[in-house]
């Protein structure tokens, strides 16, 4: 359809050249244009040469014998003078049109790329002519070949003129240009601000937008600083059509230079009284954009959410609005993005939610599903519900709709629908838990998207309580898994097994069942984690290794599993040869057999040198499990001795040497291996290491901030010590801190012995928590309730110089609030003889494990110091 | 220069939440063909004139290699492209996180509706051949990244006036 169409259109055009140029006297062309009869063929052959060949039209003119491949450059530099020239008499376009279709004939990338640059050459020139009324058409044949990817940064200059243009036509090409060829990056974009700002206040209302569209695409922050009023002024215009425009392009200003939205609040606020929906939608999104951008804004504009409450219940309850309908539900466009203001408007603050709620229930309730545009409506609403304070009644029908989408025919949402249960499992995990049947089925969805949504979702849902058949179900998903979700469906089950384990017995299980099945997608650390898994769960030994036997006499091409099992096979090879086991039907494995099965791993192509390591290691151990057979294994081992991999070599060439010279302390070397205990390096699975590198995280970052300090502070140590004027050396004044810190105390203690009797509040146990250059700073709790905490700084100088502008900063985890009183002064007396305290009032809500850092400034002896310090835990309290 | 500096950096003081605030809009729109070649593209956001081919094929291979039986979203670097295929041509709209897929959607349905209501049946040539005036039906419906109109007439009444004018000369 569309082939033929183009032929056709090809062919007219061609006609029509054909005729202009055959009879070049008959039009009102300037005789200089006058093409003789060879360049006349010259211009068919080229256009024969872009034509299909079996075009009927083509195959007729090429007999003409116009083959002449040099023709054909110069064929073209004529047909551009001539179109060129001619175009008076056409219509405008047909020099675009032609360019557009020569390229489209080009069959390989190379003409393509040939004929581009000729034509690129051809504008270039046009260009440095003076104006002939042509610039705009080369530059709209330039812009289609920016299009196709081909550098055009030559026009850049040409939109400026075109811009400036008076002509309408001139002036839309060379705007069209600007958005295309022009960033902010280029000083030409400087040169436009002026022709902007005249057609700002054009009279037509087209070249006003032409204005506003450009300045709202690539205005530069300069720019925008410069046009702003002009904007602000259209924004109170009568006109709808300039409103809408003004309102999206005060959204790039905005953008581009925060505080110019002080400007424009109060027209936003006006525009939210407008009919008009398209600049109701710019309003929207400028008051969206506004309010994300400050918060006292998104503040004022709370009160303006009865007004949005009452426009989108219009839209809701209209009915049938023939101006905005898409499939029955009135301009979901603005719904959806009124939805979004009043979710910015809602959140964390009740009132406004409060406001919404009702409006809320009503587009959940009253949307039709069955359509997208419902469909986005509806998913715009969910994401509201879930992000302000609404009533958890809501929540619940928020999630169901979730649910319902689930089982939408069509897959986009269902796609939409996972990726918002995704966003809320955590918060709403019960609500979500409900769906776990729908988001299970969702695995055998057909769509690679959804699918691997649903694998998320349900390892989101994975509890103690639904481990057993959810991962029924997921072991069926990795046996039918794209490739590409492989790695990622097995380190997440690997995860929830280990979180959630019903018995030892069920987690082996799985991880080998994950082996079979995956065992080439698994992580490198899965091997050393079941292994030390296994080692634990003594009571399973025999089990695990006949088990592990069994798979590995099936298959030895997956890597993991024939390592673990060889391994397994080695350390607990007497159990499997005793046969005595219980839980499985019981097999006798003769001494041959497993030394057959570890032989064929090490002659496997297939296995890698770590495998075959493993193999080896587990063939030497076998020596002292097994009774009869300890010379096979001498001479598989002798074997190695010579292997070309050197590893494999050397470990040959030790068990050896332990079979040769110190046979005597085989036995005792090959005994099989401790536990191996979780918290030893290595292991990096589980809640608790992860927690614990999280915890480590601060601290350390602490030690990098101190650590380019120190060298610093100790040059001004040093220069401390040597600046004592000549004096004989003291103690080092840290020295007589610390001599002089209990003595003081303790006679503190003694006073108060004196009062003795008397009921006194000991004092409050303290930490010190900084020392360094004589400066010491203690942290004391002096009281301690539920949630809240009061802490007091104390920092005191033993130097012989006094300490000034000292201050204390203090930085709490996220969910802690923290308010620090005004500190007792700034300045420390020298020689311990004055001290400086600051409070501080910590409020714990969340109650999460309290953390503190302090930076401490100071200036001793003129030079400026700085630090840090992580507290982790505090003292506590007296009482 | 200096002081150009030191203006940008007391406004990042000021507004420590603007740099890491996520924009809700649409970044591009590109319109290609089932051989990949691009038909129109229109960026809204600062993509650097050098990068914006790789970025194109790149995008869409993406989205061409999808089957029919997949979701049209795609989750491409750190936002997302939302497709739509009408016969031989694919229209991509990539957008950012947090905009709303589905209505996304439903927008390139309504400007392809725009385009089939001004060409009647509209075809990939119409579009090659008439660039400029796709490029005036875009702009009035989505401008620096953000839905402008959606009603049809309105959109196609400035591009109706242009070819009165043009009809009178």
């Amino acid at each position: 359809m569309t082939e033929a169409k183009c032929v056709t259109e090809a062919c007219i055009i061609e006609a029509s050249h054909t005729c202009l140029a055959a009879s070049p006297s008959g039009s009102g062309l300037p005789p200089s244009v006058y093409v003789s009869a060879s360049e006349n063929y010259s211009i068919r052959g080229h256009y024969c040469n872009y034509l299909p060949e079996d075009h009927p039209t083509v195959r007729n003119k090429n007999s003409s014998g116009c083959h002449n491949r040099k023709l054909l450059a110069w064929g073209l530099i004529i047909t551009m003078g001539f179109v060129q020239i001619s175009k008076g008499a056409m219509s405008p376009s047909v020099r675009l049109q032609e360019m557009i279709r020569v390229i489209r004939g080009a069959r390989t990338q190379g003409e393509e790329r040939g004929v581009i640059q000729r034509e690129c050459a051809a504008i270039r020139a046009q260009f440095r002519q003076a104006d002939n009324g042509t610039r705009s058409h080369n530059l709209a044949k330039l812009l289609y070949v920016h299009m196709l990817g081909y550098p055009a940064h030559f026009g850049q200059m040409e939109c400026v003129r075109l811009i400036a243009s008076p002509r309408y036509n001139e002036k839309r090409v060379g705007y069209l240009g600007a958005m295309m060829l022009l960033d902010e990056k280029q000083d030409a974009s400087l040169l436009i601000t002026n022709s902007i700002k005249n057609d700002l206040s054009h009279s037509s209302q087209y070249v006003q937008s032409l204005a506003l569209c450009t300045l709202g695409c690539m205005g530069s922050a300069e720019m925008c600083r410069d046009l702003a009023p002009e904007i602000d002024r259209l924004l109170r215009a009568s006109n709808s059509y300039i409103k809408k425009k003004a309102a999206l392009c005060a959204v790039h200003i905005v953008r581009k230079v925060p505080e110019l939205g002080e400007l424009f609040t109060p027209a936003s606020r006006s525009l939210l009284s407008e009919k008009n929906h398209g600049v109701l939608h710019g309003a929207v999104v400028l008051i969206t954009e506004l309010c994300e951008r400050n918060p006292e804004t998104l503040e004022q504009f709370r009160k303006a959410v009865p007004e949005l409450v009452q426009i989108m219940k219009g839209l809701v309850m209209s009915g049938y609005s023939p101006e905005h309908n898409v499939a029955g539900i009135s301009d979901p466009f603005l719904q959806v993005r009124i939805l979004r203001l009043l979710r910015i408007l809602g959140r964390n603050n009740e009132t406004a939610s409060d406001a919404v709620n009702d409006l809320l229930a009503q587009v959940a309730t009253n949307t039709d599903s069955s359509k997208t545009a419902g469909s986005a409506v509806l998913y715009e609403t969910v994401l509201t519900v879930m992000d302000i304070k609404s009533e958890s009644g809501l929540r619940v029908l928020a999630v169901n709709i979730l649910g319902r989408f689930l089982l939408n025919n069509d897959r986009n949402i269902r796609y939409i629908s996972m990726t918002s249960l995704q966003k809320i499992v955590q918060t709403d995990h019960n609500a979500v838990q409900r769906h776990r049947g729908t988001i299970v089925d969702c695995l055998k969805d057909q769509d690679a998207s959804v699918k691997r949504r649903a694998l998320e979702l349900s390892l989101a849902l994975v509890s103690a309580v639904n481990i057993r058949s959810l991962m029924k179900e997921l072991l069926l998903f990795l046996s039918s898994c794209p490739p590409e979700l492989r790695a990622h469906t097995t380190s997440g089950i690997f995860n929830a097994a280990e979180r959630y384990a019903p018995s030892q017995r069920w987690h082996i299980d799985t991880i080998l069942h994950v082996l079979t099945t995956a065992g080439g997608d698994v992580r490198d650390e899965t091997v050393p984690n079941l292994i030390q898994l296994i080692t634990t769960a003594t009571e399973l030994h025999c089990y695990t290794v006949h088990k592990l036997y069994r798979a590995l006499i099936t298959d030895i091409s997956v890597q993991s599993l024939v390592q673990v099992a060889c391994w397994c096979i080695g350390e607990y090879g007497d159990l499997l040869l005793r046969g005595e086991c219980e839980e499985t039907e019981p097999v006798q494995v003769a001494e041959d057999d497993v030394l057959d099965a570890l032989e064929t791993v090490l002659q496997s192509h297939m296995s890698s040198p770590a495998t075959r390591g493993f193999a080896l290691t587990a063939t030497m151990k076998l020596s002292t499990r097994i009774t009869h057979n300890v010379d096979r294994i001498r001479s598989i081992v002798s074997i190695y001795g010579s292997c070309i991999d050197v590893e494999l070599q050397q470990r040959a060439v030790e068990y050896n040497a332990l079979f040769k010279k110190y046979d005597h302390m085989r036995a005792a070397v090959l005994e099989r291996m401790p536990v191996i205990d979780k918290s030893s390096p290595g292991h990096t699975n589980g809640e608790s290491a992860g927690g614990s590198i999280k915890e480590m995280e601060p601290t350390k970052r602490t030690q990098e901030v101190v650590l380019p300090q120190e060298p610093a502070n100790q040059v001004c140590d040093l220069l401390d010590l040597l600046g004592g004027s000549g004096e004989p050396p003291q103690p080092s004044p840290a020295l007589s801190t610390t001599a002089l810190g209990p003595v003081s105390s303790t006679a503190g203690g003694d006073l108060l012995d004196l009062l003795g009797g008397l009921d006194v509040t000991p004092v409050p146990p303290s930490v010190i928590v900084y020392e360094k250059n004589g400066v010491t700073l203690k942290l004391q709790t002096d009281r301690q309730t539920d949630t809240g905490m009061t802490i007091t700084l104390t920092a005191t100088n033993s130097t012989d110089r006094e300490i000034t502008s000292l201050t204390l900063q203090a930085a709490v985890p996220k969910s802690v609030q923290l308010q620090m009183k005004a500190p007792s002064g700034d300045i420390i007396p020298a020689h311990g003889l004055g001290q400086v305290t600051q409070t501080v009032l910590l409020n714990n809500p969340n109650k999460v494990s309290l953390k503190m850092r302090v930076r401490v400034c100071y200036t001793s002896q003129d030079f400026v110091c700085q630090d840090t310090v992580q507290i982790d835990s505090f003292p506590s309290p007296a009482w | 220069m200096v002081t150009g500096c030191k203006v940008a950096k007391t406004r990042v003081a000021h507004y420590p939440d603007a740099l890491d605030l996520t924009i809700t809009m649409i970044k591009f729109l590109l319109m290609v063909n089932k051989q990949g070649q691009t038909r129109l593209s229109k960026y809204y956001e600062q993509v650097d004139i050098e990068k914006r081919p790789s970025l194109e094929t790149d995008v869409v291979k993406r989205c061409l290699s999808r089957k029919k039986e997949e979701c049209s979203f795609v989750e491409y670097k750190d936002f997302r492209l939302v497709y739509r295929q009408y016969a031989a041509l694919f229209i991509v709209v990539g957008i950012s996180d947090t905009e709303n897929e589905l209505s996304i959607y439903e927008l390139v349905h309504n400007f392809v509706e725009v385009l089939d209501k001004y060409f009647s049946r509209v075809s990939e040539l119409d579009i090659m051949f008439n660039l400029d005036k796709v490029h005036i039906i875009i702009d009035e419906i989505i401008q620096n990244g953000h839905i402008v109109e959606t009603n049809k007439n309105r959109i196609l009444a400035p591009l109706l006036a242009l070819d009165k004018m043009a009809e009178a000369h």
